[in-house]
């Protein structure tokens, strides 16, 4: 009986996602007939492919009980580095790893300062955040586009699903970050890790757990997941640009919780996340769909969203305390 | 011998906290390891188990000297550490609470099933069947202690260390964990067993170890001592140093009843009690550390809230639910814990010793910056704290001193109720003295104390009433009448039983 | 003389100031044109002015361990409805008009601050994650009171907040100045500032001594909101309009890395006003010397990072303990009782 609640509680965050994502396309279906067609949803997800691989690392974070400031900023300067650097001629492979290079050593540098010298996460990357945003400007204050004929194939090659349907390349990419990020936090000693120094730093300590190395690898691979979403960004701008992805951390930070992972770490799950961004982009395409409503109640929005869930958050924990 | 541990020396930054200690540990017993608070016993196992390294001395481990660079090296070595405070994961599985990082992998992927099925025949062992895909936090503590033992066990262990793992049990959990222990102990583990109750070491143990001040007092067969004994040596004898102290308790005449608690507790903390405190009179709480004396004295101050029970301050009912309502009605609490529950280390001792006055008066009515500063004065002086200096930082004073300015804080908003949980632990002779003779001076005055002290000589020299606890219970009350440190131990050991 | 806290934030102002001075000798000059004072120090005093009010209730918030996101969005929301109410009005050079619009902007400044308290006092949501709600949403209500535009009023008495001249002086440096001896003259001479530090001290000492920390705290993000407010006052009525996407951006984490620079602890305690405005012209000064350097002026970011790494690295006992070992070579081989694993006993 106990474990059963407990179990239930355990997904109760998730269901309760699901049931507000599901009233919000039975709504909009209800509305507007256009909406209900598989590809509004599947359009969702080619406009936030992006903003899923940046969250999908901030679960990472969040998860140990951290949070990472700096990711808007890492996906603008991947956009700025792709840019540039494709149109100084470099090879889009070479162009790839770099910025891949570059995001995962960003975060492993913060992750390093977090651990080596306890100092709040908060406060690192947002150190971490001016680094990015000033780089960004120290490479070009200007927009820069990209005509770069990988990238370009990338951002208009659609993949046809059955039924007429159809999503980016970004997507696929996204789903493939979605399907690691959620073995490796299911079936690997690191992502038990990370669940368990989320439930106490401490107890993993002494049960013996590579806590230091863990917790840097967190924000490695948030930082990995922004550069990744940084190119995906420039897949579907195609262009990069130093004012690209400002106040994205919010947006990230939104749907993981959103999405039923606790900000205090050791509870959620990646596929949450999922059913967050999903939140998220259905209520800017709700609100687009309106006409009458302007892009701010999206704002509104998300933000009495997040008061509700982390109030809910807060009265589940104090209950099961 | 699996273990042995000759000449530890343990220094911390003024204290020696282990000096030339011995230890040694045979396969299959139950070894318990005595003493009261400050006596090594923590640090003895934090070196046992790497957390410290140590100044002086050797283990060695099955004939072979080692040196633990931390837990997980000694558990790998199978010296297995159960903390008093569950130290697991509450929002993962009892699977993954036993096993974490030794998961069953394939090619690096972890097999779910397996590891279950590992976990439950673990779990077996101790005679427990659970869902092991539950998270640990839906258990109750003993449980999540068992699974604690579980994953000790499962690394092969040749030694269990079990610290306090009974602090938070009730009789019938306990009754359950010593079962465990005594089929381990059959199966020819090795286990060294902290605990505070006596019973328990006299239900379970074999041989026990006492320490008293970081020092070896001796090693003995259970059957071979008598409680009244085991504490005599844990307690020790201080009498000599505190003759100065007259024994000028005035004589009682019928006086007013200040404070009544009628049937107060708390569950987990302390079982119900009766209580009536009159003005001037000073109650001795004596008991073993964890028997439930810091949990009476925080029931009282409404530093936790009490689930049953009425408490009647002159005779009218009171809520006190929090501290604040409390120090409205005259009572006031100095904790055992100055570090974390007294004093703000950061703020100087002018401030640290307006604080209740000034909480009690609100932000807006301030107490002049020179009303502190001849209040500080005056405290520093009455008390003779050093530095004099009201504007030295709290957190750079000694022990004693800092005491001294917790006492002073609470003196100030005169209450007619002052609680005292330990104020002469970890303070010299000097001053310990004077709080003492402090105290006999406040009760002429017409103050109620409570005093609170591990030492029973001080207990029995200040108080005029004196209730005994064990086991957080009230087991007697005592009416001071010449009543011999002997005395209470027989008590405490028999847990009032006669 | 170094042992004080104020030190090393006062010498790194006077440093960066002498370097303008190196680069550009007119940097001290002030001159007096039109009865208005003029000069390269007065525009960081003056354009400074908002940030040091927000960065004042940000070090009340900080003093108690606690944090406040939301600061930025308040910026943006004071100004909006303040304009909004102006250009609703016929004549908006009115005194009455506008002492009307600053009074509602600042009351909803308080509640919005009362709101972020509550989460915090009574809930007991961490604060980070408390404020960052009001965080997200703040800018989408400033946006909708100003209907996604910018809304330009054509008051003096508004305009006076942030562009008029009293005494020679700008206004809002008055303000700012007035606003930090009333504030430290509230939490000095009443008994607020010590119980503010002794909550943020030891929280649970406090409460053992009978402080009513819950109401303190609520207390600090009310005065935040309301410096905040004040902030978007200076702000909007210095361009004269209201930018609900654009006011008052990031100027949280400006507060905060002014707050931290000044001397008081992210972990909460001490706290020094003082500090804090030091630390808020630091920064203004580190933007100014930028734009005057010919540096782009995007590239603060840059120093600011640097900035915020050494402040902290610097408050680090974790840094300073690292540094220490490393600096004395060998003693500590197999003596690891440092590394920290604490076992409660």
């Amino acid at each position: 009986m106990t474990t059963l609640t407990a179990s239930r509680q355990r997904y109760l965050p998730i269901i309760a996602t699901f049931a507000l994502l599901v009233g919000a396309y039975g709504f909009g279906a209800a509305q507007y007939e256009a909406f209900a067609s598989g590809q509004v949803v599947l359009n969702i997800l080619i406009d936030n492919a992006f903003l899923l691989v940046v969250a999908i690392g901030m679960t990472f974070v969040i998860l140990t009980g951290g949070i990472d400031l700096s990711v808007g900023a890492v996906v603008a300067l991947s956009t700025l580095v792709s840019a540039r650097l494709l149109a100084a001629g470099v090879s889009p492979l070479v162009v790839l790893v770099l910025v891949l290079v570059i995001g995962g050593t960003l975060g492993l540098g913060m992750g390093a300062v977090i651990h080596y010298f306890e100092l709040q996460p908060f406060i690192v990357t947002l150190a971490g955040m001016f680094l990015a945003r000033g780089l960004c400007y120290t490479i070009s204050v200007e927009s820069i586009s990209i005509t770069d004929g990988f990238f370009t194939t990338m951002a208009q090659t659609p993949v046809s699903l059955p039924g007429g349907m159809h999503v980016s390349t970004s997507v696929v990419i996204a789903v493939i970050v979605l399907a690691v990020a959620a073995y490796v936090l299911h079936f690997t000693r690191l992502g038990r890790t990370v669940y368990a120094i989320g439930g106490s730093e401490q107890s993993a300590m002494l049960m013996g757990l590579p806590v230091a190395r863990t917790k840097i690898t967190v924000y490695a691979i948030s930082g990995l997941c922004s550069a990744l979403g940084g190119v995906l960004l420039a897949f579907y701008t195609l262009s990069g640009n130093a004012l690209h992805a400002v106040g994205m951390e919010l947006d990230a930070i939104a749907a993981v919780v959103i999405g039923g992972t606790i900000l205090t770490g050791g509870t959620g799950y990646v596929l949450g996340t999922v059913l967050g961004v999903l939140v998220l982009g259905i209520i800017q395409t709700l609100i687009t769909f309106d006409g009458t409503l302007s892009s701010w109640w999206t704002k509104i929005v998300i933000g009495a969203l997040l008061f509700v869930f982390i109030v809910l958050q807060r009265l589940v924990s104090r209950r099961a305390r | 011998m699996v273990l042995r541990m000759t000449g530890i020396r343990k220094r911390f930054p003024g204290v020696v906290a282990l000096d030339d200690v011995d230890f040694r540990l045979l396969p299959g017993e139950v070894h318990a390891l005595m003493g009261e608070n400050g006596a090594g016993k923590s640090t003895l196992i934090k070196v046992l188990t790497g957390v410290y390294g140590v100044d002086a001395g050797e283990i060695e481990l099955a004939g072979e000297p080692v040196s633990f660079t931390g837990p997980a090296a000694a558990q790998r070595a199978g010296v297995s550490t159960v903390y008093q405070e569950v130290n697991l994961c509450p929002n993962l599985s009892i699977a993954e609470n036993i096993l974490l990082g030794r998961e069953p992998r394939r090619f690096g992927r972890i097999r779910w099933a397996p590891m279950r099925r590992r976990a439950e025949e673990l779990l077996a062992r101790l005679d427990l069947e659970l869902d092991v895909s539950a998270p640990l936090s839906a258990q109750s503590i003993a449980v999540q202690q068992l699974v604690a033992i579980a994953r000790a066990l499962d690394v092969d262990a040749r030694v269990l260390v079990l610290d306090e793992p009974t602090s938070s049990l009730d009789s019938h959990e306990v009754d359950r964990l010593l079962a465990v222990m005594r089929t381990l102990r059959d199966e020819g583990m090795a286990i060294l067993f902290v605990t505070h109750f006596i019973d328990q070491v006299f239900a379970i143990s074999d041989r026990m170890t006492v320490l008293r001040n970081g020092k070896l007092v001796g090693e003995y067969e259970t059957a071979e001592i008598t409680p009244v004994e085991l504490v005599t040596r844990m307690i020790g004898k201080e009498l000599a140093t505190l003759d100065e102290l007259e024994q000028v308790r005035p004589e009682r005449t019928v006086r007013e009843e200040l404070l009544r608690a009628e049937e107060v507790g708390r569950a987990g903390g302390i079982e119900p009690f009766s209580l009536g405190i009159q003005r001037g009179e000073v109650v001795g709480l004596a008991g073993l550390l964890g028997s439930g004396r810091t949990e009476l004295a925080r029931l009282l101050f409404g530093a936790d809230h009490a689930d049953q029970g009425t408490i009647r301050v002159d005779d009218k009912p009171v809520s006190l639910r929090t501290p604040r309502a409390a120090i409205a009605r005259g009572i006031a609490f100095c904790s055992e814990n100055r570090k974390t529950e007294g004093l703000v280390e950061d703020l100087t001792v002018r401030e640290n010793i307006a604080l209740a006055v000034q909480a009690s008066r609100g932000w807006t009515k301030p107490l002049s910056r020179k009303r502190q500063e001849e209040i500080a004065e005056s405290s520093i002086k009455a008390l003779d704290i050093r530095p004099a200096n009201p504007e030295a930082k709290v957190g750079e004073l000694s022990g004693g001193n800092q005491q001294k300015v917790l006492l002073a804080r609470w003196l100030i908003t005169e209450p007619r109720l002052l609680i005292l949980d330990e104020p002469t632990r970890g303070i010299d002779i000097g001053a310990k003295t004077e709080i003492q003779k402090l105290v006999t001076r406040l009760a002429a005055e017409g103050m109620a104390v409570v005093f609170i002290s591990a030492e029973l000589e001080e207990v029995l020299r200040l108080s005029d009433r004196v209730l005994v606890l064990r086991d957080r219970q009230v087991v007697a009350q005592l009416d001071n009448d010449a009543l011999t440190p002997e005395q209470i131990m027989a008590t405490i050991a028999d847990g009032g039983a006669e | 003389m170094i042992k004080h806290r104020l030190f090393w934030p006062t010498a790194a102002l006077i440093v960066l100031l002498l370097g303008n001075f190196i680069a550009h000798p007119a940097f001290f000059s002030v001159e007096l044109r039109e009865g208005h004072l003029y000069g390269s120090l007065i525009d960081i005093l003056r354009f400074g002015a908002p940030l040091i009010m927000v960065a004042l209730g940000m070090t009340l918030v900080i003093a108690t361990g606690g944090i406040d996101l939301s600061v930025g969005s308040v910026v943006a929301i004071s100004g909006a409805i303040a304009c909004l109410h102006l250009s609703g009005l016929e004549n908006q050079d009115s005194l009455g008009g506008t002492a009307g619009a600053v009074g509602i902007a600042l009351g909803l400044s308080i509640v919005l601050g009362a709101c972020n308290g509550v989460l915090v006092s009574v809930l007991n949501i961490q604060p980070i994650i408390a404020t960052l709600i009001l965080m997200v949403a703040g800018r989408g209500l400033a946006q909708l009171i100003t209907d996604g535009q910018i809304i330009t009023v054509n008051s003096s008495p508004y305009q006076a907040i942030g562009g008029g001249f009293v005494l020679t002086l700008p206004v809002s440096i008055l303000i700012a100045v007035a606003v930090f001896v009333l504030a430290s003259l509230l939490v000095r001479k009443s008994a607020l500032g010590m119980l503010l530090e002794a909550v943020g001290g030891n929280p649970e000492a406090s409460r053992l001594a009978g402080v009513r920390s819950r109401r303190l705290i609520w207390l600090t993000y009310v005065v935040c909101g309301l410096c905040a407010g004040i902030a978007g006052l200076m702000i909007s009525s210095n361009v004269s309009s209201a930018d609900g996407n654009n006011a008052g951006l990031w100027i949280e984490l400006d507060a905060i890395l002014a707050v931290v620079i000044g001397g008081t602890a992210l972990t909460g305690g001490r706290f020094s006003f003082a500090g804090t405005v030091i630390g808020a012209l630091l920064i203004q000064t580190l933007s100014t010397t930028v734009y005057t350097l010919g540096i782009p002026p995007q590239t603060t970011l840059l120093f600011k990072a640097v900035v915020v790494m050494a402040v902290c690295l610097v408050q680090s006992p974790a840094f300073r303990r690292k540094l220490v070992r490393r600096r004395k070579p060998k003693p500590v081989t197999r003596a690891r009782q440092d590394e920290k694993v604490e076992v409660s006993a």
